[in-house]
């Protein structure tokens, strides 16, 4: 089976600063990043290289300088700001490394936000709720608050909510770091498994080596630009050395 | 996306009780606060609806139902002969002392009515005969006077029994139901003439007159023709109360400090609501930014927020408004305090409420406004 490899994010020449004067930080500097359809895309970097506002900017929650973005076919830079959150609503899901449940909702009503954002009825949106969350392994724990439940489960829930719209692009912000070693590699067969259906993408940024093993591609940044991206065989080894 | 609204407010227990109880409060002091007051300013009238007569002639300078300032005797006639009065008659009314049983003084309200028609009568007799009045040393007590005169009694006062006013004895021939009156005295009936000898002697001893139009012709016009003729100064029974609860507000600063009070329920409302809703808001940026992150609008959270506000508004009046009706209903049988509960108080606090909750929601909408989706991203 062949199929056309397709881009779904293509990132070129942009700049983004915050702040003026002497506080000034400019945290991308004409950075370029491309990744395609059906691949799990992997961030690294040093702290504070820009990974988390290159995130931001391709999920369009971040204004940016100058530089073109285009997600899925489509160019963000000619978009309103309402047309950009809506996009957004019907496109992109979102798991982050805090999780960001809402505490005082049980877990089925967290994964119905996106689905009710994107017009679904109530009852529809908790039905698809459940099944997301018997899909991650949390059947029973539909009724619960997300704070009942452990590190590893929220996560889930997190990435069951970020699923629960089928959003072809998934963008996730250091989804391991607060998690075990063992939960970790639960939640990257997850995103893995998300990753590879079609005309779907996953980018992760990570500071955890121990998931380098489940990119198709990683991408090195450095003081707010591309350093390298790394596919294919020196992936491999890029990844050996690691272990 | 409405009902997980609700759950979020209602989820955070501590905000939410605080919400809504500053709104209860806020709701309770501003329509309890202007019940009382309406109380207050309808007993400054109560004198008029007690005696019902169409037209009140006082001396030119009485400014308002619960002043005195006597008339000539001659006075009742000069008001009899002017065209449109079918008739007038002589009242006095005046604060005098009265002896209880136990030997202690109380004051009271004496009313001496025309012995003749014994117009100005109480509303509703309750015991004894009114006519009764026109036998010498008899007098018609209130239900604050058999609760005034009783002190020392073993049984309350009550018919046949006597007092003194003015070391004169009055004999109980009825008791009647009034409205209390601005003084909180109670009202003793007598005769006019009767009343004269329990009073002091003075050089004019006619305190005012009642009186009542010709058929055909309105109070108002025949008000106009009597001050018009007489140099008196008469009013409609209407016009008189205007005048009396005008006279409050100028006069006195009983409006003033239930104003102070009542604004200070709305400057807590928005103060402790504002702030505490705020501080929702604040608590929960966070998720609100995920919401936006997540394709929410700031207008869809805008009306979040706007539901949430209203709810804790509607909740908070329904309880403030509900605890308000509960101190009337406990409060009007005794009388004390006065309790007026107007439909227009009601919506007042209502629209008030609203500009609370618009007021506070407000704040967390500019809040949601400016906040970039981004910041979800960062730990
Ligand atoms: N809202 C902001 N205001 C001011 N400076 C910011 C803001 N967000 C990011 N920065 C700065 O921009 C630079 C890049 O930040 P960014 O969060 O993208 O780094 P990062 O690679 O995600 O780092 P980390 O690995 O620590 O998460 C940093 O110097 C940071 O201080
Ligand atoms: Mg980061």
């Amino acid at each position: 089976m062949k199929s056309e490899i397709k881009p779904a994010v293509t990132v070129s020449g942009v700049t983004k600063s915050f702040g003026s004067g002497d506080s000034r930080t400019v945290a991308l500097k004409g950075t370029d990043f491309g990744t395609d359809e059906g691949e799990l895309h992997l961030v690294v970097g040093p702290s504070g290289c820009g990974k988390t506002t290159l995130l931001s900017v391709v999920a369009g929650t971040l204004k940016w300088d100058a530089g073109d973005i285009e997600v899925l076919g489509t160019k963000l830079n000619g978009l309103s700001p309402a047309e950009i959150t809506a996009f957004r609503g019907r496109h992109i899901g979102f798991i982050f490394q805090q999780f960001n449940l809402i505490p005082t909702l049980s877990c089925v009503e967290n994964v119905s936000v996106p689905l009710l954002l994107n017009g679904a009825k109530r009852a529809a949106a908790e039905k698809k709720a459940a099944e997301l969350l018997a899909l991650v392994g949390l059947a029973d724990k539909g009724r619960k608050r997300p704070t009942e439940l452990s590190g590893g489960q929220q996560q889930r829930v997190a990435i069951a909510r970020a699923l629960s719209h089928e959003p072809r692009l998934l963008i996730c912000d250091e989804p391991t770091s607060a998690l075990d070693s063992e939960t970790g590699h639960q939640i990257m067969d997850l995103l893995s498994t998300a990753a590879r259906s079609p005309g779907r993408c996953v980018i992760i940024v990570t500071h955890d080596p121990r998931i380098y093993g489940y990119a198709d591609r990683i991408t090195a940044m450095e003081d707010g630009r591309l350093k390298h991206v790394l596919s294919g065989d020196p992936l491999k080894q890029f990844v050996q050395s690691h272990r | 996306m409405f009902h997980l609204a609700l759950k979020m407010l209602m989820g955070d227990r501590a905000k939410y009780i605080m919400l809504v109880g500053g709104l209860t409060f806020s709701a309770l002091l501003m329509t309890q606060q202007t019940a009382v007051f309406q109380g207050l300013l309808s007993w400054t009238t109560s004198h008029l609806r007690n005696m019902r007569a169409p037209l009140w002639v006082v001396e030119a300078h009485v400014d308002y139902a619960n002043e005195t300032k006597p008339l000539r005797d001659t006075d009742v006639n000069r008001v009899r002969s002017v065209k449109g009065v079918d008739f007038a008659v002589p009242m006095y009314q005046g604060i005098l002392k009265a002896r209880a049983f136990d030997g202690s003084d109380k004051q009271v309200m004496i009313i001496g009515l025309h012995g003749a028609t014994l117009f100005g009568r109480p509303p509703q007799m309750l015991a004894g005969n009114l006519e009764t009045l026109r036998l010498p040393n008899t007098v018609v007590i209130d239900e604050l006077g058999v609760q005034r005169l009783s002190a020392g009694r073993k049984k309350p006062i009550g018919l046949g029994d006597t007092f003194e006013i003015n070391d004169r004895e009055a004999r109980v021939v009825g008791i009647c139901r009034t409205e209390r009156h601005f003084f909180g005295y109670p009202y003793v009936f007598t005769s006019y003439d009767q009343a004269l000898q329990y009073a002091p002697r003075q050089r004019k001893m006619l305190s005012l007159i009642l009186a009542s139009p010709r058929p055909g012709v309105t109070p108002a016009e025949a008000a106009r023709r009597i001050s018009a003729e007489t140099g008196l100064k008469a009013y409609t029974s209407d016009e008189f109360a205007k005048v009396t609860v005008a006279y409050i507000w100028k006069n006195t600063g009983i409006p003033m400090s239930f104003m102070t009070t009542i604004i200070l329920g709305f400057i807590v409302g928005v103060a402790v609501s504002g702030q505490t809703f705020y501080s929702f808001v604040l608590e929960n940026l966070r998720h609100l930014g995920a919401l936006k992150a997540m394709g929410a609008s700031t207008w869809t959270l805008a009306r979040m927020l706007l539901l949430q506000a209203f709810t804790a508004g509607f909740i908070g009046y329904g309880m403030g408004v509900g605890i308000t009706a509960a101190f009337g209903f406990a409060v009007l049988p005794g009388g004390q305090p006065p309790f007026v509960l107007e439909a227009a108080s009601l919506i007042r606090t209502a629209v008030a409420i609203v500009i609370i909750c618009f007021f506070a929601a407000l704040l967390g909408i500019r809040k949601v406004a400016k906040l970039e989706p981004a910041v979800v991203f960062r730990g």
